[in-house]
């Protein structure tokens, strides 16, 4: 039964929305939120964009040429938190709100008003974060991990760092609640966990990992708190403390937090392989398992960021063989996606080319992650720009990558137009080049033993550096045809039927595009063709 | 499930999302200036601190509309069963989100004990650590004197510990006042599950009364440790994670007292009938895990 024969019966008294301001400020729909936390993350992308960009320019060459060495480390910092917590993170979220209820055949979020709250947080959040550049002592700049004592000898934008991450804390553990309420309680009858199209198995593991992280950032920031202001000594040697102990536990939260960062991406790509293979995903069983196992694991490698700090041997062993496993599961779902597409019918739209190139550049990241992952060989690499080029294979060619693509994927559904696909081809070469250009050579300064985090360099790591840019300044500005092409596309683009693609499946490709304000307001039937793709 | 329109809630938009999010913005704005102005000047009152009163005011006041709103509608009879299970969810991994912010205090705790301690000490991987740095500095639990005092003497930033505070006083008499609140919120629940309102009620009041009982004795426990004991915040990793640990603990045994207290107020107006009563449940949930991790808080803090 699809979606046009329940909603014949009352079609004229659900389709009023509210108007105006008041219909974002005071929304208990999924849609709107869940537009609000794209757009929002769509802005945070160029505002830390621009940070990057700046810390690209000052690389240009070796000496000191446009900022000074404090504002360079602020705009390090602050690029990675405003890139992790209100880019990657939020645009997750967003995808979820939009897509979770369509895809579990709900007519929205389990607790609507607290879905609104947990968007609402973000503005007032980041507002306290980038009001810090304009305090005495200027904005966080000890790096975003915030390891004491650096930290702690910030200026007045302290306490505001502090509470800006208590604050997304906040928001993060609501949203994760609701995805947990909503995937758990409202899936329409005869949705069974294993019918779950495999985004929404991404969130659930994903919300439990945020539920289970989010709160130990929280404590960790907590003590830095009272070190600096009440005279605690959790993170001072002299009081009996320990500045590594900081170290463990925000580590222990930030490793669960890359896969919060990667494992909805890891969701997207599944839902667009099969899509454009024409094909049912490979191995659907396995890939849940092998994103739970994943998670789990996640819990147990923490110490790998920091083998250099001088941990027993014993420890140092753990965590090389426990991060080393985590290669297993994941190896699983590269396989699988690789088998999806084995003798499908392929063609390559934009979602595909995004999906594609995130199969290839994740797995780079992935590997490099190996790498960093034996001990011995992190002694070398720690702390280096092979550090850099790791974590943005994995976030940018990796998360963000599939982030748009699933943008591309799903823009037909959202705004009822398509996009225009040659341009949206081109934002994808522009893009894929450029940020090979970008990353590429920074693992060559790495192993050549450029160190991260310093505004200048020893002069042989020159030609890297230019060249890098480059990429840089040319991955940055092709972003704005992203904006162009999702502006175009609402405005002009062709009506998209409600099918979109043509190997398309789910509960969500039953509904007309753009979806009514509030869908599945009667429990669609699920059956074999309207289940997971 | 014969009438499918009827299994679906959801509510109308409403205002006080975003408000409560701008409340606690001006609360955390608030506290930092205050802090700011603290660390500059010694003082705390002024600009921040009145911003932070604005703050928690607002946060109070939409606390109350808030829920004003969901009792509203829960006494109209528009929640389901779908609801009231949503609802179930959102505490039951609210809870476990409170159970990990507490973890990583007590991870503190323990890697203190387990490893810093020792180490600064000279133990195991430590042996060069006490060496190089405090090398008249041994490992003992509770420690007393920090590391630096081995040097410093009285110029330490830290203060000595004379004492500290033995479990076998004041914090079992609170163990048994918990446990029994456990105990008496549950003669409640039953209660309640035979309609019987006064039952429900001198119940809940009584563990309202040893929820506040237990704050006014920690607090007294404070004092105590302030003013005779030199326990103090400021004491070395042994006053940071006792702080730390009881305090947020206090702070939570408050706010469950506080919502005990609401629960009970709703009770004599006859709010829960013998079906629907989740916001009780809920309520019972969050006092019995507040008094779980007393149960670590005595171990692990008082007595070992």
């Amino acid at each position: 039964m699809s979606y046009a024969e329940t909603h014949e019966h009352h079609h004229d008294d659900h389709d009023h929305k509210p108007t105006g301001l008041g219909r974002w400020l005071f929304s208990t729909n999924h849609k709107d939120i869940g537009t609000m936390y794209l757009v929002f993350a769509l802005i945070m992308f160029f505002i830390g964009g621009a940070m990057a960009m700046v810390v690209r320019a000052e690389l240009f060459q070796p000496g000191m040429q446009y900022v000074d060495p404090q504002f360079f480390n602020a705009m390090t910092t602050m690029h990675a938190l405003v890139m992790i917590f209100g880019v990657i993170m939020p645009a997750g979220v967003g995808l979820a709100n939009w897509m979770v209820p369509m895809m579990i055949g709900a007519p929205d979020m389990a607790l609507p008003r607290m879905n609104n709250m947990s968007f609402w947080i973000l503005p007032f959040a980041f507002t306290m974060l980038l009001a810090t550049f304009f305090m005495e002592g200027g904005a966080p700049a000890g790096g975003w991990t915030m390891y004491p004592p650096l930290i702690t000898q910030l200026g007045d934008g302290f306490p505001f760092l502090i509470f800006t991450v208590h604050f997304l804390g906040v928001s993060s553990i609501m949203g994760a609640i609701n995805i947990i309420a909503t995937i758990f309680n409202m899936r329409a009858p005869g949705m069974g966990f294993m019918q779950l199209p495999l985004f929404v198995w991404t969130w659930i593991i994903t919300a439990f990992l945020l539920i289970a992280s989010m709160p130990v950032l929280a404590g960790a920031v907590t003590m830095l708190l009272t070190d600096k202001y009440f005279g605690t000594s959790f993170f001072i040697a002299a009081g009996g403390g320990d500045p590594v102990m900081f170290q463990h536990i925000f580590w222990f939260f930030g490793h669960p937090e890359v896969y919060i960062l990667i494992l909805p991406a890891f969701g997207i790509v599944s839902q667009i392989i099969p899509t454009f293979s024409r094909k049912p995903l490979f191995g659907y069983e396995s890939m849940v398992y092998a994103t739970a196992a994943i998670a789990f694991l996640s819990f147990f490698v923490w110490a790998h960021h920091m083998f250099t700090v001088g941990m027993p041997l014993a420890g140092e062993l753990f965590f090389m063989y426990a991060t080393m496993s985590i290669a297993v599961p994941t190896g699983v779902k590269v396989f699988n996606w690789i088998a999806t597409m084995w003798r499908g019918a392929m063609t390559f739209e934009t979602p595909m080319l995004f999906a594609l190139s995130f199969v290839f550049l994740f797995s780079i990241g992935g590997f490099s992650g190996l790498m960093l992952g034996i001990t011995p060989a992190d002694f070398q690499y720690h702390d280096t720009y092979f550090v850099v080029a790791h974590f943005h294979y994995v976030l940018v060619t990796g998360a963000l990558f599939a982030l748009m693509g699933g943008a591309y994927f799903w823009l037909p559904k959202w705004t009822g137009h398509m996009y225009d696909e040659k341009l949206g081809q081109l934002h994808f070469w522009l893009s894929v080049i450029s940020v090979n250009v970008l990353f590429f050579p920074q693992h060559f300064l790495g192993l050549a033993g450029m160190p991260r985090r310093i505004p200048d360099y020893a002069v042989q790591f020159t030609e890297w550096n230019m060249i890098s840019s480059v990429g840089g300044f040319v991955f940055g500005i092709s972003q704005l045809l992203f904006v162009w092409v999702i502006i175009k596309c609402i405005r002009e683009g062709k009506k998209a039927d409600e099918q979109v693609w043509e190997g398309a499946r789910g509960l969500e490709w039953t509904l007309p595009s753009p979806p009514p304000f509030h869908t599945f307001t009667i429990p669609p039937k699920v059956d074999e063709a309207t289940a997971h793709s | 499930m014969s009438n499918p329109q009827d299994t679906y809630f959801i509510p109308e938009p409403s205002k006080w999302p975003v408000l409560f999010s701008l409340a606690l913005f001006l609360a955390f704005c608030g506290t930092a200036f205050m802090f700011n102005q603290y660390l500059a000047t010694g003082n705390m009152p002024g600009f921040g601190s009145h911003l932070l009163l604005l703050g928690f005011v607002a946060v109070f006041y939409m606390f109350y509309v808030w829920f004003r709103d969901v009792i509203d509608e829960s006494l109209s009879g528009v929640y389901n069963n779908q609801v009231d299970i949503s609802f179930r969810w959102g505490m039951a991994w609210f809870i476990f989100s409170e159970v990990m912010f507490f973890a990583a205090f007590f991870g503190a705790l323990f890697y203190a004990r387990v490893y810093s301690v020792p180490w600064l000490g000279g133990e195991g991987a430590g042996a060069a650590t006490n060496e190089f740095l405090w090398p008249a500095f041994e490992n003992v639990w509770p420690l007393l004197a920090t590391p630096d005092m081995t040097v410093d003497g009285l110029a330490s930033k830290f203060t000595e510990i004379k004492e500290v505070i033995p479990a076998f006083d004041i914090p079992a008499i609170n163990t048994i006042i918990l446990l029994s609140s456990g105990a008496t919120v549950t003669f409640a629940h039953w209660a309640l599950k035979k309609n019987q309102r006064a039952g429900l009620c001198w119940w809940l009041f009584a563990t309202v009364f040893l929820g506040f009982l237990f704050v006014i004795l920690q607090a007294g426990e404070y004092v105590h440790a302030y003013n005779d004991l030199g326990l103090t915040l400021n004491s070395g990793i042994y006053g940071s994670t006792f702080f730390l640990l009881t305090g947020f603990h206090g702070f939570h045994v408050t706010m469950g007292a506080t919502m005990l207290t609401v629960i009970l107020l709703r009770s004599i107006s006859g709010h829960f009938t013998k079906e629907n009563h989740f916001a009780f449940e809920a309520v019972a949930w969050y006092w019995h895990f507040v008094d779980v991790v007393w149960l670590g808080l005595f171990i692990f803090v008082y007595w070992l």
